[in-house]
């Protein structure tokens, strides 16, 4: 169902809109497979392929994938946000979700729930001894809000009649026809639209500023450049809803008087790399991209960079200079980039997620968006939840939502009913934040406070047997490696952090290396030169704060959590043990002694804690102690 | 007018593109690495980190100085964060700076002592890697870099080289040239720039000290040195001397007390290389062809033009420069003689060394310039033969070349080298010296990034430009092949300012320093009792007695 014409007015597109609803009304069924790049992973394109043969074979159902069918449409969506259940495979229109599905399912989902209309019991989402068939049903889903998912999952992202079909570039429309473009930056400022990736600094606020500069050749630019570890908020809009991201960057340009836009997405995102090109070579083909959008005199041309996978790219200057060819490090300020920004002109900078809210605002006002949300961070954040919870995937929640609703009620608990210990937000930049802090709204200021921040939305659930110092270490390490160098206290001084946290993993820390841990990251909070620096030390510094207990742990050669593998000791349960000898045979450092059916014993001085004894021990009487 | 408290005291706001320039006018010298006026602002050393009446910390040389400001420069908090900032610098820094060509007069190492740094609490794991000795201006030891980036943009931005840049990520980021290649495979110029820029002694000069005290100890070898213009007027800072002043007869003294044999004058080579430029000049001129000519005196240069303009091959003067003349006339002179001649050229330059080793400087086949020092290495040649240099009683140089010229001595300057040739072509018109102090304001004086002057030659209006550094010379070459410009002469120094802030000039020099090195230059011509080759009896005498009509074999790259 492409639609092949190219768009010249206001009435071509709300034609080409209808066109496209009544087309997808037409599909008396609709197959949609998660095609994230979870679910890809987990074999989504070999159930896509089955499904479309399994269509071919029946009469009077044409499958084509990617063209017109006549009844039965099998879509490659984006992501669900599911992600812990996939492969997803939603069916339309009973809005039946069927998880962890198999190639060799779809025979079975075909015959019964396509052809004859029943759902097959064994593929849905059961908890707690019930089943959920509808997918809006299932706890995960019917406590999120999703606005800028909306359509993630939803629709086919590689066709742009399914994107509006559901009423897309009638933002842009309604600004181009109704408003003017100053009207376009009161509404988003007025809606107080904070950007979704870190700062949550005022959207509006920052298209103004760019509005206002005397020069006339402006810049939009995106921040697809996602590099949180463990966050991927950004890569599901776009692979899953592309043209929204679009739309919001017209807007942008639109309010700004910007003429060309750069989308800056980092290598590692091929999928999202390929549907945003897809989404703009269709854009382009029905001219909404290009010269003259909707017969208007407005013109908005739309390229992609791709990153070379740093994480400083995320920083403003970094991205701008990498776009420009230059080594992707931030500079110093002034002059911002809403004066100087891209090829030395004004450039609005927003990332993915804060774009793809704005054709909603657009549409539905200011009011609405504020009415969603808290008054200091209004509508609603997509967060990435992954860690020790049982429903690890990709939500969206109101702002001010709280932790314990995140964890609890949509994450459906600590994996394995462990006990929740921390949850770090906001990736290497972010804090933790413990349980006394469950109760705290999720939003831009109260997190603040907390010594965390929102960051991109990364949310990572730690239990018990997460250890602190390890977590701190990790994001250290992640930190270090991708600081650009420029600046000496972020390019030495968490080099100098990190060998501290690495000595203190293997039981080598001193009591000294507290302080001066504290007094580094201080120095680096106040001195570093970007954003980055200045928030290299505050995953170190917040769990410093909040389980100093577990580093002083460390310098007693004790790691609380037992997953510090130099500070385990491992140790036979000498009832339990047979003497059967098959650990010291195993033990390839001959560690383990004993006599032939008498309890052994482990040597910790040869111990290399490997742990190869605890998986060959027949009769589970070796374990960490604790 | 608009004030800010710094430090509880009101000072003036004057137009400070930063806030860091106001304090440093204030009295406060805030310690930097990498912040230079002349370059764009960086701001990656930290060094210069303030504090508002928030207690937000900043830096303050990228921070724009806003009326009504109040800034503290001097916390607690402060002190304690640059001399951690020190500290971490020194964490993955060589320290063995006993045995350091940079000792004494390293910028690391005062601001240790400064900040009061009295122990660094990490120990240093940083990989060591290989020195880069490939080119002979210059030597990189990435171990001594501390990453503050001056080099890197001032042979971009100063330069237009860009030789030099940055690779790999965190604290295994390394300055370094493309792909990790040998320095001398690169598009470096060899003009010590970043040499002059880098606080520690991550790029040094490269030696010849050795191969002249070998020379020296020869029985068997004279050893005949000639000193650059802009050397007298930099060689003594490293002796206490005041900055600028003319030291020229106190170094001929040290050198002859080193050993060596003959002592001579580079700017006597400046006299020859006005009279075949000049007359280079009128000649293409008069058949009109190979305009505008370009100088060929700064080797920086003509290796800059190799890469970048080798289309203006043909336009660039066949003349050998000074230190090229002298020599090929020098071993010329002393052919005869029963020993070996070793000359040894002293120069306020780095490529010079390069120069040297071209073979269009050598007379058949042999290399003229033995071997070439700069003022630093000369200096430091002086110290380890302990000699007491502010002591020595001022000796003249040697004869037969033993005058030169105000116009030979102002060749170490920007426009010197047009302002010679200049008062050399006035003469041959006129007659007469009452031109001088009209060239002298014609505009070839100043630190304007390009100068432009003219003069009549018969009907002819001769339009002159005068640029130094590279990135302005590149610049204003594009303009000129795009049509926008037009010249029929044009100088080009690599460095800015000319010779007197050549890559081998001592370090550390400040603005000050750089001033009174221009104002010296200038000096020593004004007290010149010979302001023009033209006056020069040797000259005459030379192409009378010793060149005998072989200037092209002697005094040209290319016949």
């Amino acid at each position: 169902m492409a639609v092949n014409f190219s768009l010249k007015s206001r009435e071509d597109l709300q034609k080409a809109r209808s066109e496209s609803k009544a087309q997808m009304v037409a599909d008396d069924c609709r197959i949609l497979i998660c095609a994230g790049t979870g679910c890809l992973a987990g074999g989504s394109q070999e159930i896509c392929d089955r499904f479309t043969e399994l269509s071919k074979d029946v009469k009077n159902v044409s499958v084509e994938f990617g063209k017109e069918i006549a009844h039965v449409g099998v879509k490659k969506s984006g992501c669900h946000g599911f992600c812990e259940m996939g492969p997803l495979v939603r069916i339309e229109p009973m809005n039946i979700l069927y998880i962890k599905v198999k190639p060799e399912d779809c025979q079975e989902i075909f015959e019964k729930t396509i052809l004859r209309g029943e759902p097959v019991e064994r593929l849905v989402y059961e908890i707690d001894g019930v089943k959920y068939e509808a997918q809006e049903d299932i706890p995960f889903y019917a406590k999120q809000t999703r606005l800028v998912l909306k359509n993630c999952g939803h629709i086919d992202a590689e066709h742009i009649s399914e994107y509006l079909a559901v009423g897309g570039y009638s933002a842009i429309e309604k600004a181009l026809f109704d408003m003017k473009p100053d009207e376009v930056v009161d509404v988003v400022e007025e809606a107080n639209l904070r950007g979704r990736g870190g700062g949550g600094f005022q959207t509006g606020y920052k298209w103004r500023q760019v509005a206002r500069q005397p020069e006339k050749i402006r810049y939009v630019v995106c921040n697809g450049d996602e590099g949180d570890p463990g966050a991927f908020m950004d890569r599901s809009i776009m692979e899953g809803d592309p043209h929204k991201m679009i739309e919001g960057m017209m807007l942008a340009a639109y309010a700004t008087g910007a003429q060309e836009g750069y989308i800056y997405v980092r290598a590692e995102y091929p999928l999202a790399i390929s549907r945003l090109k897809t989404a703009i070579a269709q854009a382009e083909e029905m001219q909404l991209l290009g010269d003259h959008i909707l017969g208007t005199d407005f013109s908005f041309k739309l390229h992609i960079n791709r990153g070379a996978g740093a994480f400083v790219c995320g920083e403003g200057s970094a991205l701008t200079a990498s776009i420009e060819g230059e080594r992707g490090m931030p500079r110093t300020k002034p002059p911002r980039t809403v004066e100087q920004g891209l090829f030395g002109k004004p450039t609005v900078l927003n990332n993915v997620e804060t774009y793809a809210n704005v054709p909603m605002i657009v549409e539905n006002g200011a009011a609405w968006f504020k009415s969603i949300g808290t008054e200091g961070s209004p509508g609603t954040k997509a967060f990435a939840l992954t860690g020790s919870v049982n429903n690890t995937g990709l939500i969206e929640v109101p702002m001010g939502t709280t932790l314990r609703e995140v964890i609890y009620d949509i994450g459906g608990g600590v994996k394995g009913g462990g006990a929740f210990k921390a949850v770090q937000i906001g990736g290497p930049s972010g804090g933790c934040l413990v349980d006394a802090d469950l109760d705290i709204q999720l939003d831009f200021d109260s997190l603040k406070k907390r010594g965390a921040m929102i960051g991109s939305g990364g949310l990572v659930v730690m239990d018990e047997n997460s250890c602190m110092v390890e977590v701190a270490r990790f994001f250290m390490n992640f930190t270090q490696n991708e600081s650009c160098g420029k600046c000496v206290p972020c390019r030495e001084g968490t080099m100098r952090m990190l060998e501290i946290l690495e000595r203190m993993v293997i039981g080598e820390g001193k009591e000294e290396d507290l302080d001066m841990l504290e007094e580094l990251g201080h120095a680096i909070t106040d001195t570093a030169l970007c954003g980055l620096g200045k928030s290299a030390a505050l995953p170190v510094l917040s769990t410093l704060a909040n389980f100093r207990d577990e580093y002083i742990a460390h310098i007693n050669r004790k790691c609380p959590a037992g997953s510090c593998e130099k500070l385990r000791s491992y140790v036979i349960d000498a009832d339990a043990c047979k003497g059967c000898s098959k650990c010291a045979r195993n033990c390839p450092v001959e560690a383990i002694d004993g006599v032939i059916k008498e309890p052994y014993q482990i040597n910790q001085e040869k111990c290399i804690k490997c742990g190869a004894c605890v998986d060959t021990c027949p009769f589970g009487a070796i374990h960490i102690a604790s | 007018m608009d004030f800010i408290t710094i430090d509880s005291r009101c000072v003036p706001l004057e137009g400070e593109k930063n806030l860091l320039s106001v304090i440093r006018k204030a009295g406060i010298d805030l310690p930097t690495f990498c912040y230079h006026s002349e370059l764009s602002i960086y701001g990656a050393c930290r060094m210069c980190v303030v504090e508002d009446e928030r207690g937000r910390v900043f830096a303050s040389c990228s921070e724009q100085p806003r009326p009504g400001m109040v800034i503290k420069t001097n916390t607690i908090k402060l002190q304690n964060y640059r001399k951690l900032i020190m500290e971490l610098l020194l964490s993955s820094h060589c320290r063995d700076c006993t045995t350091c060509h940079k000792n004494g007069i390293c910028t690391l190492q005062s601001l240790a002592y400064k900040l009061g740094v009295d122990a660094v609490r990490f120990t240093n794991n940083k990989e060591e890697q290989p020195l880069d000795f490939s080119s002979p201006s210059i030597v990189r030891d990435p171990n001594k870099c501390i990453l503050c980036g001056d080099c890197v943009r001032t042979c971009a931005e100063v330069q237009g080289v860009g030789a030099l840049d940055f690779a790999f990520r965190g604290s295994k980021m390394q300055v370094m040239p493309a792909f990790n290649k040998d320095i001398n495979d690169t598009e470096c110029v060899g003009c010590g720039q970043c040499r002059v820029v880098c606080p520690t002694a991550a790029i040094t000069i490269k030696k010849d000290e050795d191969r002249v005290w070998e020379a020296l100890n020869d029985p068997n070898t004279r050893v005949v040195a000639q000193i650059a213009p802009a050397v007298r007027i930099a060689v003594g800072d490293s002796f206490g001397i005041p900055k600028g002043e003319n030291s020229m007869g106190k170094l001929v003294s040290a050198l002859r007390r080193i050993g060596f044999d003959k002592v001579f004058d580079t700017s006597f080579g400046a006299d020859l290389t006005v009279y075949e430029e000049s007359a280079e000049l009128v000649e293409r001129l008069t058949k009109n062809e190979n305009l505008p000519l370009f100088t060929s005196c700064c080797p920086g240069w003509v290796k800059f033009s190799d890469y970048k303009f080798p289309e203006l091959k043909e336009n660039i003067s066949s003349c050998r420069s000074p230190q090229g003349m002298f020599s090929a006339v020098l071993k010329d002179y002393f052919k005869d003689d029963e020993k070996k001649t070793f000359v040894v050229s002293i120069m306020p330059c780095t490529a010079k060394k390069g120069e040297a080793l071209r073979p269009e400087n050598h007379t058949d086949g042999v290399q003229d310039t033995d071997a070439v020092i700069t003022t630093a290495e000369a200096a430091r040649m002086i110290r380890k033969a302990a000699i007491k240099f502010e002591e020595l009683d001022e000796e003249a140089v040697d004869m037969p070349f033993g005058i030169a010229s105000g116009g030979g001595v102002i060749f170490g300057v920007t426009g010197g080298v047009t302002e010679a040739v200049l008062r050399k072509i006035c003469y041959d018109k006129d007659n007469n010296l009452s031109e001088l102090s009209r060239i002298e304001f014609s505009g070839v004086r100043g630190l304007d990034s390009v100068k432009e002057t003219s003069i009549m030659l018969g009907d002819r209006e001769v339009k002159i430009a005068i640029v130094h550094g590279l990135g302005v010379a590149s610049q204003l070459i594009e303009e000129m092949k795009a049509g926008k410009r037009h010249y029929d002469f044009v100088e080009v120094m690599a460095c800015r300012r000319g010779c007197v802030m050549g890559g081998g000039q001592p370090v550390p020099a400040g603005p000050k320093t750089k001033k009174a090195r221009v104002k010296g230059l200038y000096k020593v011509d004004t007290g010149s009792q010979v302001r023009t080759s033209n006056e020069n009896p040797m000259v005459e005498v030379i192409y009378r007695d010793i060149i005998k009509g072989r200037e092209h074999e002697l005094l040209h790259t290319r016949h």
